[in-house]
């Protein structure tokens, strides 16, 4: 079942790539421990793991961001040396990020012909017009080509990428979490183009660690774990069920059981809120919710649709262009962040840890009094207490379980998860009222996943309105009470677990229903 | 062994330091003197000397301000390159008071002056700082180019209403000797001014380190979106922090005034607003290590005459030396102590060396 | 102001002025606009300035020849701009901490070279340097001719490079790449563009470019070295470049508008000697102040302008 690489070269030359025992280690860390991987020509292949299980680094040996230790790559039955992006591009190995690699201010055509090598220096435009134009009708895609490409909306730069490696007549495309910023709808149009990819005869690498998706699209999978390989089969011999097993190591996902916990008063209202995004379009209109003591409101939705300017203006970081927020009837709507923190007692996982979470450089416990750093215990009239700093940093570090060296340490030495745990624990302060939790589980693994949704429940259970925003439905659907769904700035009345099912909010998720 | 690599690194700019010497002894080997002599003349002269040591003392004294001016903005994330122009506008502003208000008691005069050279510093900075925290325009430039400008407006009060009658070069009548600040090292021109600085830098010290207010500043050097998160009103942060550095420049100007010059001198400063970006990198941009980088470079300033006179060695030989002391501390700052790289080679070799030792016993048995 | 333009006679010597001083102006920001659409914000404009100035003289003085003092002043911008790109690009070092570093090693070692090279007597130095040579034909078109062509070789370089910089920028494929690799460097690698390569020679180029104008200083109009002869020159170029919207010819444009200020303050000196000549002295940086204020909000610089790139660093560490 298993296919076991004997390195022969019969074997080889079966395949259109394979990967052959790779070695990669940064630091003291194996991403990659003998990972090896065998991809038919004309199929599609998914790579399915958790976050950290080392998918994204193996695809970054393959195409020359990283140098592997160990271990060699056989492409067509050759060995091939892959050393920059540049040469596997020239081998025919393209690759779509997970974040988008284009050139905002350039257009789709200057995205694409962006490192061809095309005879001549002149940079003439009309050839790569034509083909391009070709391409773009022959799957279907809809691309205004003239366009600067952050004027285009995510769908369409996905599809900007994939031209990209058409252009480049690329016959491996490697798909980094392709779905992670799509609608239903547009996932669906996304796999429809996969298919024809595949009939062209392109071999397609798939990553990802939505279950659905591979039983969905792909031929073969290969499993990873903590940097190894633990299976690799055909998608037909396998199940949902085993498959989630392979890549957790062990059986259940969530364990979380919603219990109705009694709620109380109206915490938090939001009336008729109206913002800009960063670009100054609207980005909020009309937004009105109200969340009670001890209540979970999850808000699904794709990214992108208003999530961040949400929280933001709840939390008091964007200024709002119309609208109420009140907490407790007192109206908060031009606070500051301070006062919010301090006075209503809101707390905020942010959803960009680095960017708006922590200060990198600061020290574990620097990062641990940043939102109280003028209040007791750890300031008394301006003058810091260095002692008390220390000792809360290591009660909170030992309560939630981060891992590190000393408490002096600067964050940025942390892993994502742990990053994330120091915000969590920073912000579930006691006596919190409300807390805004914006994309919490967002690059976790399961393990983590798990803690940061227990920590949600146990706050409701002491009585904080909570708002739970997430792009992850099956997340909300465990934990949270009731469930809004935010579409292009538009929020949709709440609706409770029981009267809606996932197909209706994924409908919505997509403007539809 | 991690913490003896650790503390290798912290000292990178005095390896640095030994490294530009060394090639600075090239140069001065070119010029044609023996380095060792040179280096000896200089350093003796600059601080085992008692005339010397006074003078390395009085330029002490506006480097450790233009460099505390320098970084305070820095470690709030901001640079100000405009402490020179600050220094003419806090200078002629001390001189303005002390010339032309009417007399107060001594130690009141003295202390108005210092206030007015402080708010002419402050005044300075103001505009690119309001730009650069409301308006997102570069500093850099405009604190650059205002140095131009504030040199020709000192260049015109003191040849023109502040001018002394009769004087070879434009330069300003001397202010009442009751201004004087008090010396600190008899017959010599060492005045209080160091001292203050000093005290400054250590009050600096402590507000950086034991503050919330310090805290807010580095936060928002570090990220100004996590300060604006915890509620930090960073705008304002910013602002402050250019005017502290205003101030601290304008008061590097009223001191020359009142504690070396007496009178406001057109061109007055040798750049001593530039060196104090030197001394800021140098100490690296920690409070206390700026008194230290300071000392020495106003040593390398102080010697170097005395260097000349010894060795014969061009004075200016003293600013490629300089020039090489910045180039070397800018490069440090790429190694940073990198714990887990560290503790991973240590963990390797000890490996390594763990398994010679068991081949060889197996070797023995 | 009447007499201050009473004939023709005059008009053309205050564009031809003005011309002159912008071109050092124009070298420098040129360079700086190449640097910057790389990525790489280049303060040291105004230490490569001196630099180049430098060894223009000092290659003059020994060579003879105002074409090897060009040679001496490239070099010396060559170096100046080596020093920025491997600290910047290989090291990672902030850009504005080495942009000031090499202003001050600029000023130390050219004081310190020139005093032992001239042997103190470089304010009486007079090198050869190039004369102004009329463009027939284009030369007899009335005041435009007379300002625009009859200048010297530096001058008629500085046309053409302009040109070639518009074309490269926005004509050619390496261009694309420039462009690419300073708006975002991780795009631009994942497309097979070496970063690193493309930012080097931005900068060594810029470099030469910005050395230029040094030797223009030294080779056309005063014919001597003094030292800090750069006068901020370098700075006002980086206002030129933002005022310019990192376009060739408009920066070549902001540039003749800060060299005509020049001019203007001049000539202003010298008709109302009445009025104290240090409020006209400084305002070409209170123009350039001004223009920077003005163009708040309408201009934005190539987005990853001043940010090292390396490949897996998430975001930038602070300096201290």
């Amino acid at each position: 079942m298993s296919i076991a690489s004997n390195g022969l070269l019969e074997n080889r030359m079966k395949y259109k790539l394979v990967l052959d025992h790779i070695t990669k280690t940064f630091g003291a860390l194996k991403a990659n421990d003998e990972v090896s991987l065998h991809a038919r020509k004309g199929s599609v292949h998914a790579i399915l793991g958790e976050n950290g299980a080392g998918k994204s680094t193996l695809m970054n040996v393959l195409y020359g961001l990283y140098r592997p230790d160990k271990g060699c790559i056989v492409l067509n039955g050759r060995e091939v040396r892959i050393e920059n992006p540049g040469i596997a591009l020239d081998l025919g190995i393209g690759m779509v990020h997970q974040n988008f690699m284009l050139v905002g201010r350039f257009t789709a055509i200057e995205n694409t012909i962006l490192g061809t090598k095309i005879k001549g220096i002149h940079l003439s435009l009309r050839e790569p017009r034509k083909r391009l134009l070709e391409l773009s009708d022959s799957f279907g895609f809809e691309i205004d080509l003239d366009q600067p490409v952050w004027k285009l909306p995510v769908g369409m730069q996905q599809r900007v990428e994939i031209l990209k490696l058409l252009y480049h007549n690329v016959d491996i495309l490697i798909l980094d979490e392709p779905t992670s910023v799509l609608t239903p709808n547009e996932t669906q149009q996304f796999f429809d183009v996969i298919l024809k990819l595949k009939a062209t005869g392109k071999t397609i690498l798939l990553i990802t660690h939505k279950l659905g998706e591979v039983m969905t699209v792909s031929d073969y999978v290969t499993v990873m774990r903590d940097g190894r390989v633990i299976t690799e089969m055909a998608t037909s011999e396998a199940t949902t069920q085993a498959l989630a097993r392979l890549m957790i190591g062990r059986d259940v996902l969530f364990d979380v059981t919603p219990e109705q916990a009694t709620h109380g008063e109206n915490v938090l209202e939001v009336k008729g809120l109206c913002a800009v995004n960063d670009r100054g379009l609207p980005a909020l209109d009309n937004v009105s919710f109200e969340v009670k003591a001890g209540e979970i409101l999850g808000i699904a939705g794709v990214d992108g649709n208003g999530q961040t300017e949400l929280a933001e203006t709840i939390v008091g970081l964007r200024s709002l262009s119309a609208g109420k927020i009140l907490v407790d009837q007192v109206d908060y709507t031009h606070v500051s962040v301070s006062e919010r923190r301090h006075r209503a007692r809101i707390g905020y996982v942010p959803e960009d840890r680095q960017r708006r979470g922590l200060a990198l450089d600061h020290t574990v416990a620097q990062n641990m009094m940043l939102s109280s750093y003028n209040k007791p215990p750890f300031a008394r009239r301006g003058m810091l207490h260095l002692k008390e700093i220390r000792h809360q940093a290591e009660i909170l570090v030992r309560r939630y379980d981060v891992r590190l060296h000393d408490v002096g340490q600067p964050v940025r030495e942390l892993s994502g998860g742990n990053q994330q745990k120091l915000i969590i624990a920073r912000e579930l302060r006691e006596n919190l009222k409300i807390l805004i939790a914006a994309q919490p589980t967002k690059g976790l693994d399961v393990g983590a996943i798990e803690f940061v949704q227990n920590t949600i429940v146990e706050q409701r259970a002491k009585g904080t309105a909570v708002v739970y925003i997430s792009t992850e439905l099956e997340h909300l659907l465990a934990v949270c009470d009731y469930i809004s769904v935010i579409f292009r700035g538009h929020l949709t009345p709440k609706m409770s677990l029981g009267e809606t099912t996932s197909e209706k909010i994924g409908l919505l998720m997509s403007g539809g229903g | 062994m991690l913490n003896l690599i650790r503390f290798v690194y912290m000292f990178k700019s005095v390896w640095a330091v030994l490294a530009a010497l060394l090639i600075g002894s090239v140069f001065i080997s070119i010029g044609g003197s023996n380095p060792l002599a040179a280096y000896g003349a200089l350093f003796h002269g600059a601080f085992f000397e008692y005339f010397g040591l006074a003078s390395t003392l009085v330029k002490m004294c506006p480097l450790i301000l233009t460099a505390l001016a320098f970084t305070v903005p820095l470690r709030c994330g901001q640079f100000n390159i405009g402490a020179e122009g600050q220094m003419y506008i806090g200078a002629l502003f001390a001189t303005t008071v002390a010339l032309y208000l009417p007399k107060f008691p001594s130690v009141i005069h003295i202390v108005l002056c210092t206030v007015a050279g402080a708010m002419g510093g402050a005044l300075w900075v103001l505009l690119p700082a309001i730009l650069k925290a409301y308006y997102q325009l570069n500093e850099l430039i405009i604190t650059l180019l205002m140095n131009y400008v504030a040199i020709d407006l000192v260049s015109y009060f003191v040849s023109g209403p502040m001018l002394e009658p009769g004087a070879p070069y434009p330069y300003s009548r001397e202010i009442p000797e009751s201004l004087f600040l008090p010396y600190i090292l008899p017959n010599t021109d060492a005045h209080m001014g160091v001292l203050i600085a000093v005290v400054l830098a250590i009050l600096l010290y402590v507000v950086f380190k034991r503050t919330s207010l310090g805290f807010s500043f580095i936060t928002v050097g570090r990220n100004p979106d996590a300060a604006r998160f915890a509620g930090m009103p960073v705008q304002g942060l910013m602002v402050n922090s250019f005017l502290i550095s205003g101030a601290l420049a304008g008061l590097g100007g009223a001191f020359e005034v009142l504690g070396l010059k007496y009178r406001l001198f057109h061109l007055f400063s040798p750049g001593y607003g530039f060196d104090g970006i030197v001394v800021a990198f140098l100490g690296g941009a920690n409070f206390l290590f700026i008194i230290l980088a300071a000392m020495f470079l106003a040593g390398l300033k102080s010697g170097a005459n005395i260097m000349q006179r010894a060795v014969g060695v061009e004075t200016t030989a003293v600013e490629a030396i300089q020039g090489l002391v910045i180039i070397f501390v800018a490069a440090s700052l790429a190694f940073r102590f990198d714990r887990s790289h560290w503790a991973h080679i240590l963990s390797v070799r000890k490996m390594i060396q763990k398994k010679r030792t068991e081949d060889k016993q197996e070797k023995d048995s | 102001m009447s007499e201050t333009f009473s004939n023709l006679n005059m008009v053309v010597d205050f564009l031809s002025t003005g011309l002159r001083l912008s071109v050092p102006l124009v070298f420098a920001a040129l360079a700086g606009m190449l640097c910057e659409r790389s990525g790489i914000f280049n303060i040291a404009l105004e230490g490569m300035i001196l630099g180049g100035a430098f060894g223009a003289a000092v290659a003059t003085f020994f060579s003879g020849t105002p074409v090897g003092g060009i040679f001496g002043g490239m070099l010396c911008g060559i170096i100046a701009g080596a020093i920025l790109a491997y600290l910047c690009i290989s090291l990672c070092v902030n850009q504005i901490v080495v942009g000031i570093t090499i202003n001050l090693l600029a000023v130390g070692f050219t004081a310190f070279l020139s005093r032992i090279i001239f042997e103190g007597q470089g304010s009486t130095l007079d090198l050869p340097g190039f004369k102004a040579m009329a463009i027939p034909l284009l030369y007899s078109i009335p005041i435009v001719g007379v300002v625009l062509f009859r200048q010297d070789v530096l001058t008629y370089l500085m046309y053409i490079l302009v040109g070639i910089l518009f074309i490269v920028i926005f004509k050619t494929k390496w261009g694309l790449s420039v462009r690419a690799v300073g708006e975002n460097p991780a795009a631009a690698d994942t497309a097979g563009i070496s970063v690193t390569g493309v930012r080097y020679l931005s900068v060594l180029t810029g470099g030469a470019l910005a050395s230029l104008g040094g030797c223009y200083l030294v080779l056309t109009q005063v014919n001597l070295f003094s030292e800090h002869m750069s006068a901020g020159k370098g700075f006002i170029a980086l206002a030129a470049i933002a005022l310019g919207r990192w376009n060739p010819i408009g920066v070549f444009l902001a540039c003749l508008l800060f060299g005509m200020f020049d001019a203007l303050q001049l000539r202003l000196q010298f008709s109302n000697p009445n009025v104290p000549y240090q409020f006209f002295a400084m305002l070409p940086y209170v123009a350039a102040i001004l223009a920077l204020v003005g163009i708040i909000g309408k201009v934005t610089p190539p987005g990853a302008t001043g940010i090292p790139y390396k490949r897996g660093m998430s975001r930038e560490q602070a300096i201290f």
